[in-house]
C-alpha cells in the first residue's frame, strides 16, 4: 500500500473517495454545460478538472494528477478566464434555444450515453488491480526518458509547443493579412 | 458496490457525453470550446483507468502527451477566437456563419 492510499484510508474509504470525486466531476460537468455565464462555466470547469485529478490520484497516477492541476486547472483555465474577461463576454441575452441544436444535442447525448454504457457493460474488462507501483513518478520518468521508446515523441512535442507559440504571436498581431 | 474499472469508465463516458452536449447545444463559442476540453479530459480519464487496470504505463504516457498538446491547442484556439471576436464583435455561433453558404 502506498502512503497516500494509507492516508486516504484513514480519512475515508477508497469507495467513498471515488464516489465523492466522481459526483463532483459529473455535477460540475453538468453545471459547465448549463450555467448561463461563460465565467461561471469556466469556474465549474476548474472544479471538474480538480475532480478528475482526484480520480487520477485514486488510480495511482500521482504525477498526472499534479500535471492536471498545474496545466489544466492552472494554466489553461486561467487563459480561458483571461480571454473571457478581456473580451467582456457577459451572459447570453434572453436565452433562445436553437430548436435544431437542442434536438440533435439531446439525441446525440442520449444515443452516445446508451451506446457507451452498453459497451462498458458488455465488455470483458480486467477486474484485478495491478501492482501499486505502476503509476509512480519514478516509473513514468524511466519509461519516458531511459526506455527510449518515447524520446522522439517527447522531443517532437517541444516542436509542437514552439509552433503553437509562434502561431499565437502571429495571430494576435494587430493586422491579420 | 466495489469500485473497479467499470465505474471509472462510466464516469468517463458520462463526462464525454456531457462535453458533447455542451458542444452541440450551447451557442456561446467559448462554452463550446469548454465542452471540447471536457471531452478531452474524459478521454484522459479512460486512458488512465485502462493503464491502471491493465498494469501498463503506456496509457499514462499517452495522457501526458495529450495534456501537452491540449495546452498548445487551447493557446492557438483562444488566439483564433480573440482574432475572430475582434473582427466580428460576437461570440455567438449562430452569427458566425460567413463560411456557410
Amino acid at each position: 500500500m502506498d502512503r497516500i492510499t494509507d492516508i486516504l484510508n484513514g480519512l475515508l474509504t477508497y469507495n467513498t473517495a471515488f464516489y465523492v470525486f466522481a459526483l463532483m466531476t459529473l455535477a460540475c460537468g453538468i453545471l459547465v454545460v448549463t450555467s448561463r455565464s461563460p465565467v461561471t462555466s469556466a469556474m465549474f470547469l476548474v472544479l471538474t478538472m480538480i475532480g478528475i485529478s482526484g480520480l487520477f490520484v485514486l488510480l495511482n497516477a500521482y504525477f498526472l494528477a499534479a500535471v492536471q492541476i498545474l496545466v489544466y486547472a492552472g494554466a489553461v483555465m486561467v487563459l480561458f478566464l483571461f480571454v473571457i474577461m478581456l473580451l467582456n463576454i457577459g451572459e447570453e441575452e434572453e436565452r433562445q434555444w436553437n430548436k435544431f441544436a437542442l434536438t440533435t444535442g439531446s439525441t446525440g447525448f442520449a444515443g452516445l450515453t446508451c451506446l457507451l454504457l452498453l459497451t462498458i457493460w458488455r465488455a470483458d474488462l480486467p477486474t484485478g488491480i495491478g501492482s501499486t507501483t505502476v503509476g509512480s513518478t519514478k516509473n513514468l520518468g524511466n519509461l519516458l526518458f531511459t526506455d527510449g521508446r518515447f524520446l522522439l515523441p517527447f522531443e517532437l512535442v517541444s516542436l509542437v509547443l514552439l509552433a503553437a507559440m509562434m502561431g499565437v504571436i502571429l495571430l494576435s498581431k494587430k493586422e491579420i493579412k | 458496490m466495489t469500485v473497479g474499472l467499470q465505474q471509472f469508465l462510466v464516469v468517463s463516458a458520462f463526462l464525454f457525453c456531457l462535453g458533447l452536449l455542451g458542444v452541440l447545444i450551447r451557442r456561446n463559442i467559448f462554452v463550446v470550446y469548454m465542452g471540447l476540453e471536457l471531452m478531452l479530459n474524459a478521454a484522459n480519464l479512460a486512458l488512465v483507468s485502462f493503464s491502471r487496470y491493465n498494469d501498463n504505463l503506456d496509457g499514462q504516457i499517452m495522457v501526458f502527451f495529450i495534456i501537452t498538446v491540449a495546452a498548445a491547442e487551447v493557446a492557438v484556439g483562444l488566439a483564433l477566437l480573440v482574432a475572430l471576436y475582434r473582427k466580428r464583435q460576437t461570440a455567438h455561433v449562430d452569427e458566425l456563419t460567413s463560411l456557410n453558404s
